[in-house]
């Protein structure tokens, strides 16, 4: 049964609900009242003609009729028959025919599989984090080291009758210092917990809790535009967002950039540049005569109002994320589950070259199109004898109808709804 | 009385300082070495009788100071103690496949750091 079967159902409770008789409607409509009994009990198909004039008779809109609100159960439901189960192989062309007659178990069956993915990506996330985060690992050797310290300090002031006195000192003196240790760290890691624990809290990383605080801030920290910007220090005092010491760290070594860079290229004189000229950010640095790293940057954190649904996201040379920028309408890559057509890691492979893709984002809802400007810059921090450091930058602005070759981009791969995608790194289970 | 020269690699001072004191008053001649990316030099310098080696270690990891010892034609026969954080399974037949000779968690009673010193040179 084609989904369209199910307008009669729609026609049949629509009617029911304006209190109108069978034959009210067919006359009004021009058809005969077992016509139209057929119809409402998806025995016949309506042809367009009629579906505009139900609609009309009960004042409603044709596509409510013909599609209803059911667009997202299906996919739902096909997402449900889509994951792998063990011996279980569900009627497929049969799902719509089970959502007609039974709606409240397939409802019931669609949101819980909304609720399987919503949890899947907790799952991910979570693991992820315990893989991957610097901060938890970090944080547990120290908690390990602190307490081996401790003990074996501590045995040794115990089980020694004749430990000299500077021996005794120095060793209470050592336990002290890793008291204090353990004390800081446990501080951090049940910060870090409350915050893993609340979902509203996004499962905040030391990088999370950056973004949340300049978030908070529209992404323009005005304090640091002016001649004589205070302290980055002063800003993030008390912040709430801000509750790990990494996410402080993280915060306060942004800042510093920030400021270095507001004084390199003051947001006033970008933007008149950009009434000007337009948002090419090469043009827009060689006419300035500044770096287009530093205009990407800059154009990231304009005021509100100056370039309207920008994203900016950075990467190092192994491709792990540094940060983010979120552009409405954009799936942000997370470390380790970014997509791998992503404009910004092409650009490591072309250090010191200007790349421009225009990107549309894939699946159910989205399309939004991007400009992703692009520059990768390689540099050689501790000199001749030091290694290469690699870092790319990606500006994202909306790029609404514009027409050209365009580069599909999804989510992470196991969420992604791209068929034949080249970059595909594991199955995906919408797909 | 002394039992043996060893040396200690382990970034942790206060650990070291500790481990210092105990196998000192065992009768062994300790000496600490923090960086891992000397360590090496410092191993040929001294040719202990015995390492006691933590893995995470900054410049280069205990393992990969495993390796490079048991690679070098001086230092291949040299037995070495594993001291490291992570007590899994697979992580002490990594060590032992890696050449160390006993391993141990930390953290660690005074007492089995002794006795695993003393098992490392057969005394």
């Amino acid at each position: 049964m084609a989904r369209q079967a199910l307008t009669g159902s729609r026609v049949r409770d629509r009617r029911l609900m304006l209190g109108l008789r069978q034959a009210d409607l067919a006359h009004a409509v021009e058809i005969s009242p077992a016509y139209l009994n057929l119809i409402e009990h998806n025995r016949r198909r309506v042809r367009p003609e009629l579906l505009v004039r139900l609609a009309e008779a009960l004042k409603v809109e044709a596509t409510v009729l013909a599609e209803g609100g059911e667009g997202a159960l299906f996919d739902a439901l096909r997402e449900a028959a889509a994951s792998p189960e063990p011996g279980l192989s569900p009627e497929i062309d049969l799902l719509e025919e089970f959502a007609g007659r039974f709606p409240g178990w397939a409802g019931l069956l669609a949101a819980r599989q909304g609720q399987v993915v919503r949890l899947s990506k907790v799952v991910e996330s979570l693991s992820e984090r315990m893989a991957q985060d610097p901060f938890l690992a970090a944080s547990l050797h120290e908690v390990v080291s602190a307490i081996t310290a401790v003990r074996s300090t501590s045995a040794i002031l115990a089980e020694t009758e004749d430990l000299e006195p500077e021996w005794r000192t120095r060793f209470h003196k050592n336990i002290y210092e890793d008291s204090l240790r353990l004390s800081n760290v446990s501080a951090a890691l049940v910060a870090w917990l409350d915050q893993a624990r609340a979902p509203e809290a996004g499962l905040s990383s030391p990088q999370e809790e950056m973004e949340d605080w300049l978030q908070a801030r529209d992404w323009h920290v005005e304090e640091l535009e002016g001649l004589n910007p205070p302290r980055p220090e002063s800003l993030l005092a008390g912040a709430p967002q801000l509750a790990s010491a990494a996410g402080r760290a993280l915060t306060l070594a942004y800042l510093r950039n920030y400021t270095a860079d507001a004084v390199a290229l003051p947001w006033m004189r970008l933007a008149k540049a950009l009434d000007q000229r337009g948002p090419d950010p090469l043009l827009l640095a060689q006419s300035l005569d500044v770096p287009v790293p530093l205009v990407l940057r800059r154009l990231a954190c304009l005021p509100r109002g100056q370039l309207a649904g920008v994203g900016l996201v950075a990467c190092d040379g192994s491709g792990g994320i540094v940060f983010r920028r979120p552009a409405p309408g954009f799936p942000m890559p997370r470390s380790g589950a970014a997509c791998g057509l992503l404009p910004l890691f092409e650009t490591l492979a072309q250090p010191g070259t200007p790349l421009r893709r225009l990107v549309q984002v894939t699946g159910r809802g989205s399309g939004a199109r991007f400009w992703a400007y692009s520059w990768c810059d390689r540099s050689w921090p501790q000199g001749f004898e030091g290694p290469m450091v690699a870092q790319a930058v990606m500006l994202l602005i909306p790029a609404g109808g514009a027409e050209g070759p365009t580069r599909r981009i999804g989510p992470s791969c196991r969420i992604c709804s791209e068929q034949s995608c080249a970059a595909r790194r594991e199955p995906s289970f919408v797909l | 009385m002394m039992t043996g020269r060893v040396l200690l690699i382990e970034d942790e001072a206060n650990i070291a300082e500790a481990i210092r004191f105990i196998l000192t008053r065992d009768g062994w001649d300790v000496t600490i070495h923090a960086d891992g990316a000397t360590a090496l030099d410092r191993l040929r310098a001294l040719r202990p009788d015995a390492l006691v080696l933590d893995v995470m270690l900054p410049g280069l990891s205990g393992y990969e100071i495993l390796d490079a010892l048991r690679a070098d034609s001086m230092l291949a026969d040299l037995p070495v103690l594993i001291l490291t954080a992570r007590g899994q399974e697979r992580e002490r037949e990594m060590a032992a496949a890696r050449g160390a000779t006993l391993f141990m968690t930390k953290p660690f009673a005074n007492a089995d750091i002794l006795a695993s010193l003393r098992q490392l040179v057969g005394r």
